[in-house]
């Protein structure tokens, strides 16, 4: 395989551009993804490459767009919907929640809906409360959607690529703050699964959940925490639907402690759903200590960069909660 | 399995005058009238379940409409769909049964009356949620000029689901992009107990259609001929990708809402006087006038088509009852390895 380093933008852009060359019923459509090449580049030179009527530039019309891809996908089509900001899908949620997600069940298993939805996620820009949220739960919450969440560029092209290849609705939720991060991206296609939990780092002394830009923020808290002689395991939830709880509880019998680290608010957060499942399952007699969640308070993102800072999990805080964790305070 | 002989479009003039479309446009308005009646007696008698919107009074729209597509057309539909299932071709023993909760239903008996689709006749699916067709139809459209056919799509709504964000961005897509879509408003006057005078400031729906940049037209709903026309026009057009048109169909449901309607927002007056406009009786008329079909004629297709709905309620109250076995197996397609 060629092994490259690319960002995570480039990465999925590759994704979308391999795909394209040999289906002809792959096509992109949202906001600005044409000449201005996507709100964070994304789409980039793909409107060069396959042209207007495949690199779909719509108007400002989130549930015209998502309607119009749930609409093409039942007669036979794959679209790959661009929400511009995640926060707006709430514009478009009859389509997602009511439409897309029900169709094959409700109307009885012939038709279904292979449409990927990309939407950039989180907060960490500056730009406030309705362009910086993670929206991960309310989707996941919903019978009938996929979703998943890509930590690294390697991912970013899996995921996508397995996403296309799913015939059922798939909800791919980017961390803008990856957009421009770069890791090894093999040329060649591959898939990663949809539905698999990935070990991230090995360690013995605490295991860390974690999804999206939480990820590589954990990573580099567990370099910290090295210096000291602090081994964590990381388990990157990068499916949320369907979940897959074998490496954490796996991790955790071996750890006996588990932090839990999300970037949305805590309050009936993704975590709280980690929480139970573990509670419920093969690992909870291994734990030695409570279960800690360390998760974005309950207040919409704000715009001070020392407020945006101070309401998201940072480095130091997942460095000083694991710490804590492992000394059993 | 039992359903009615496909529409067919008159090779020149109208339905009434054509002898085949004619018996064939008799035929769908009685087995809507027919169901929606069955449907009615059980639930009246406690035999079916959970709520229904009935379309008896706006047979003639479905009936119309459906009368210019051809089967390889696709159409989306509503919460009071049971019309446009019928009338594009559906297996009435299996809308049956999806009403009566039984395996061999449409959905397997997740659906019910509000969410049947036939992927044979280009069903794209009822919805329960107002409006929420409208945009589905638009991409379905935007597949077909993608795809390079010629099929059309035709998506039915309500006048309440005009005031919705989601046909207001369908139409402005469709119009954009010059989709090959018809967008069939059946203005029964009311939105649930809402008038269209209360919910809106315009005196017709087809107005909304000039914002837009394509034609609109208001026909009379309960005349088969005035739908068919127009349809055959807005199809014609869409066929020749030159884009969409919104047709706004006059017409009234003789029954309520749904099963909850006491009838408290509108008079017995006003009711009566629709029902001297009834579609049915005022096609049988026009027929006779025309000399297309006599009264023999059309009391066999009647006879018929009441056989074909008992047939139905027959064959889908043998059907087993759907079965919850298999529900959390049901709610991913599965993946192609």
């Amino acid at each position: 395989m060629t092994d490259r380093i690319i960002t995570y933008a480039e990465a999925i852009r590759e994704a979308i551009g391999q795909v394209m060359e040999t289906d002809d019923s792959v096509f992109m459509l949202g906001e600005d993804i044409g000449i201005y090449g996507g709100a964070f580049g994304v789409s980039g030179d793909l409107y060069q490459r396959f042209g207007k009527d495949r690199i779909l530039d719509t108007p400002i019309s989130e549930l015209g767009i998502v309607g119009a891809a749930v609409g093409a996908a039942l007669v036979g089509m794959k679209p790959i919907v661009e929400i511009q900001f995640s926060d707006f899908t709430a514009q478009a949620m009859d389509q997602i929640v009511n439409q897309a997600a029900k169709i094959h069940f409700m109307l009885g298993g012939e038709l279904s809906v292979p449409m990927v939805l990309r939407a950039p996620s989180g907060s960490g820009t500056g730009a406030a409360a309705q362009h910086s949220q993670s929206l991960e739960t309310w989707f996941a919450h919903v019978p009938g959607l996929k979703v998943v969440m890509p930590s690294s560029p390697y991912d970013a092209k899996g995921l996508l690529l397995a996403a296309l290849d799913d015939p059922n609705p798939v909800i791919v939720l980017e961390h803008k703050l990856l957009y421009k991060t770069s890791g090894h991206v093999p040329e060649e296609q591959y898939r990663i699964p949809i539905g698999t939990s990935n070990r991230v780092r090995e360690g013995d002394a605490i295991t860390i959940v974690a999804s999206g830009v939480m990820v590589s923020r954990s990573l580099a808290a567990a370099e910290e925490l090295a210096r000291g002689g602090v081994q964590v395991e990381i388990v990157d939830v990068r499916s949320l639907s369907p979940l897959d709880m074998t490496p954490i509880n796996a991790s955790i019998q071996k750890t006996g402690k588990v932090m839990l680290v999300q970037e949305a608010p805590k309050h009936v957060g993704f975590m709280a759903e980690i929480a139970a499942q573990i509670a419920e399952g093969p690992a909870l007699y291994s734990l030695t200590e409570p279960v800690k969640r360390l998760c974005g308070l309950d207040v919409p993102i704000p715009y001070a960069p020392q407020l945006e800072k101070s309401v998201v999990p940072q480095l130091e805080d997942i460095v000083a909660v694991a710490l804590e964790l492992k000394a059993g305070i | 399995m039992t359903s009615i002989a496909p529409l067919i479009s008159p090779s020149a003039g109208q339905v009434s005058q054509d002898v085949e479309a004619a018996k064939a446009a008799l035929e769908s308005l009685m087995a809507i009238r027919f169901f929606e009646e069955a449907v009615d007696g059980l639930f009246a008698r406690g035999l079916m379940h959970g709520t229904m919107h009935l379309s008896i009074g706006q047979e003639a729209v479905a009936t119309g409409v459906c009368a210019a597509l051809r089967r390889t057309d696709f159409i989306t539909s509503t919460h009071r769909g049971h019309s446009h299932c019928i009338a594009k071709g559906a297996d009435l023993t299996r809308m049956m049964a999806e009403l009566l909760a039984k395996q061999t239903g449409y959905c397997r008996g997740r659906g019910g009356s509000m969410h049947i689709a036939d992927v044979e006749t280009g069903n794209l699916g009822a919805n329960g949620i107002v409006a929420g067709g409208i945009p589905i139809a638009a991409g379905a459209a935007l597949a077909q000029k993608m795809k390079g056919t010629d099929n059309v799509v035709v998506s039915f709504f309500g006048d309440g689901a005009t005031n919705e964000g989601a046909f207001h961005e369908a139409l402005n897509l469709a119009a954009i992009w010059d989709l090959p879509v018809i967008f069939v408003c059946e203005n029964n006057k009311y939105g649930m107990s809402n008038s269209t005078e209360f919910s809106m400031k315009i005196d017709q729906i087809s107005e909304r259609a000039a914002s837009y940049g394509f034609p609109g037209v208001t026909v009379d709903g309960n005349d088969v001929d005035a739908v068919h026309d127009a349809a055959k026009v807005a199809v014609e057009r869409a066929r020749l990708g030159q884009g969409p048109t919104l047709i706004e169909c006059m017409t009234y449901r003789h029954k309520g809402h749904s099963k909850s309607d006491k009838n408290l927002y509108r008079t017995k007056d006003e009711i009566e006087n629709w029902k001297t406009k009834d579609p049915i009786g005022r096609f049988e008329n026009t027929l006779m006038e025309l000399g297309t079909l006599d009264q023999d004629q059309i009391d066999a297709i009647v006879e018929k088509t009441r056989e074909a709905v008992r047939t139905a309620i027959t064959e889908a109250s043998e059907a087993p009852d759907s079965d919850p076995a298999e529900l959390l197996s049901s709610v991913y397609r599965e993946v192609r390895k």
